[in-house]
């Protein structure tokens, strides 16, 4: 994930520097892609294996527009963004207020720390099962998985981001008399954002995994429910649109990101030169 | 303002719960507009003098005052500049220095224009829109001058202000301060790790013992202002330094 993100920071870097060679460069990362879906056609023109397992891109592309044209793929996609925004909203939100807390209090963390290490320990796979007992199989409980995962990075990038804020610069808001909320927004917030919004890139991968995990114990709609159907239905190219929404749901949150990266840090950028 | 500081003693905490005496008994009185140099050996408790006249340490025993009023917190009419720059990096050069303003509730335009008053005379106007990480190691220091002296305090804190800069650079910032200082003769406390410097900027010289730091010479300086670069030539002024050097215990090279 950490290279996407280094191929959009490249990007507007090109503005400066119009040198045909950079150019290239920054269409290279496309070569890839292109050798990627030629060797797929490829393969499927040998008929090394028969198209219901590996179906040829054209076969993709037709599920795909017959998908969206049904309005099958918005409709479990919708379900899917709405259990992460949720999710994404509960887990951060969690996780970013006790790792504050954590970060000001050293002794919760000893208090807290076998639980959360207990929790992180644990294969999301693995309790979605039991998050679905408690919490009905409807939007609920996939809105807990996804908070459940997304808590642990946005937990430990808080903590770290906040212990990391450079003691002189407190000292400094203490000799200025600063209120307790002017050193948390003066001081602070822009010292731990880097890192949170670091953070934040892992956290939203991870929610596609947490909604897609509850979708697949729960069976009824969604995109993880929508691959499993599919593939009980031996309709491959389905499962192959389906797996690449998510991908692109992945991709899109995550250039989201790096877009308030690029808003809000943006003196790193000039800082760098 | 004038500043005492009586029988003052401050020891730490020790990680083996014993205690660790880091300064004194020192009793100092420094005069409203008086421009003070601490020397002192590494380690003799300079840092932690100035920190316990910003309010910023707590003394363990003996007290700070200003104008005879106790000092328990930070005082808005005290300044205090640290030894590194302590910019935000992400601020820039006009919002760093702009920081206290900010932080005591004055709109922008008019934080703004007290700071782009100071600017010329700190070398800084062409950069008021750079950040920290654009700027060199001098111009840095001359952004936190320009965040003490936006304060508008009464009395200055220095802690080694120019103690990470090459010996040109140091030179010529330590004449830009004390232009400043002649403006508007606040009470300033600067420490320092240069002889040479305390002499040619100070009214009084003190020199510490290692720790636990107290006096062990005071010597007052008794050359003629606005101080030139010049003097170090002196006989005077070789005398001084002569003198200091003797008290830190320092061979006389
Ligand atoms: N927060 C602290 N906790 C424990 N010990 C400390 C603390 N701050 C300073 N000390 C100790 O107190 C003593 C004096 O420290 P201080 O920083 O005041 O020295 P200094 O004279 O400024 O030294 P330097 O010239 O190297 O800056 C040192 O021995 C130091 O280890
Ligand atoms: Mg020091």
């Amino acid at each position: 994930m950490a290279e996407v993100g280094e191929k959009i920071d490249a990007k507007p870097g090109s503005r400066s520097s119009r040198n045909a060679l950079l150019q290239l460069r920054q269409l290279s990362p496309l070569l890839s892609l292109v050798a990627l879906l030629l060797l797929w056609q490829l393969i499927t023109s040998a008929q090394i294996y028969p198209a219901f397992i590996v179906p040829p891109p054209a076969a993709v592309g037709e599920a795909f527009i017959e998908a969206l044209q049904s309005g099958l793929l918005l409709k479990h996609l919708g379900v899917t963004l709405e259990e992460m925004f949720f999710g994404l909203i509960l887990g951060l939100g969690i996780g970013l207020s006790i790792g504050y807390a954590i970060a000001k209090a050293p002794m919760l963390e000893y208090t807290l720390s076998p639980v959360i290490v207990a929790f992180q320990s644990t294969p999301i796979v693995a309790y979605a099962p039991l998050l679905v007992i408690w919490f009905g199989s409807g939007p609920t409980s996939k809105i807990v998985t996804t908070a459940v995962i997304v808590f642990f990075p946005s937990l430990v990038n808080t903590i770290v981001a906040v212990r990391a804020v450079s003691p002189n610069l407190r000292d400094l808001m203490t000799s200025l008399n600063a209120t307790p909320w002017q050193s948390f927004r003066q001081l602070e917030l822009p010292s731990a954002l880097p890192v949170v919004l670091a953070g934040l890139k892992t956290s939203v991968t991870l929610a596609v995994i947490g909604a897609v995990v509850g979708e697949f114990v729960t069976q009824g709609s969604g995109l993880g429910y929508l691959v499993t159907s599919a593939r009980n239905q031996y309709d491959t190219p389905l499962v192959i649109v389906t797996v690449l929404t998510m991908t692109a749901i992945a991709l899109s949150l995550y250039s989201f990101v790096v877009l308030l990266e690029w808003r809000w840090l943006a003196w790193r950028r000039r800082s760098k030169r | 303002m004038k500043l005492s500081l009586r029988e003052l003693v401050v020891d730490f905490k020790t990680p083996d719960a014993g205690r660790l005496p880091a300064l004194g008994p020192i009793s100092l009185e420094i005069s409203p507009g008086e421009f003070l140099c601490i020397v002192g050996p590494s380690g003799c408790g300079k840092s932690t003098l100035i920190r316990t006249l910003a309010g910023l340490q707590p003394a363990t025993s003996g007290s700070v005052a200003g104008d005879d009023l106790p000092i328990t917190g930070p005082l808005s009419t005290l300044a205090i500049m640290f030894q590194d720059a302590n910019l935000m990096p992400w601020r820039t050069v006009i919002d760093n220095i702009a920081l206290p303003l900010e932080l005591a509730g004055v709109d922008k335009a008019r934080r703004h224009k007290a700071v782009n008053e100071l600017l010329p005379q700190l070398h800084l106007q062409d950069f008021a829109l750079s950040y920290p990480a654009e700027l060199s190691g001098g111009m840095a220091q001359r952004v936190a001058l320009g965040r003490v002296i936006v304060q508008r305090p009464r009395a200055l804190l220095l802690d080694e202000p120019f103690g990470a800069l090459d010996a040109m650079t140091r030179e010529k910032i330590s004449l830009e301060l004390l232009d400043l200082w002649r403006e508007h003769r606040q009470t300033v406390v600067m420490v320092t790790h240069d002889i040479n410097e305390a002499v040619l900027m100070a009214d009084r010289v003190v020199v510490m013992s290692s720790r636990p730091g107290q006096l062990v010479a005071d010597i007052a300086i008794g050359l003629e202002r606005p101080r030139a670069i010049n003097m170090i030539y002196r006989e005077t002024f070789l005398r001084l330094v002569r003198e200091a050097r003797a008290a830190i215990d320092l061979p006389d090279s």
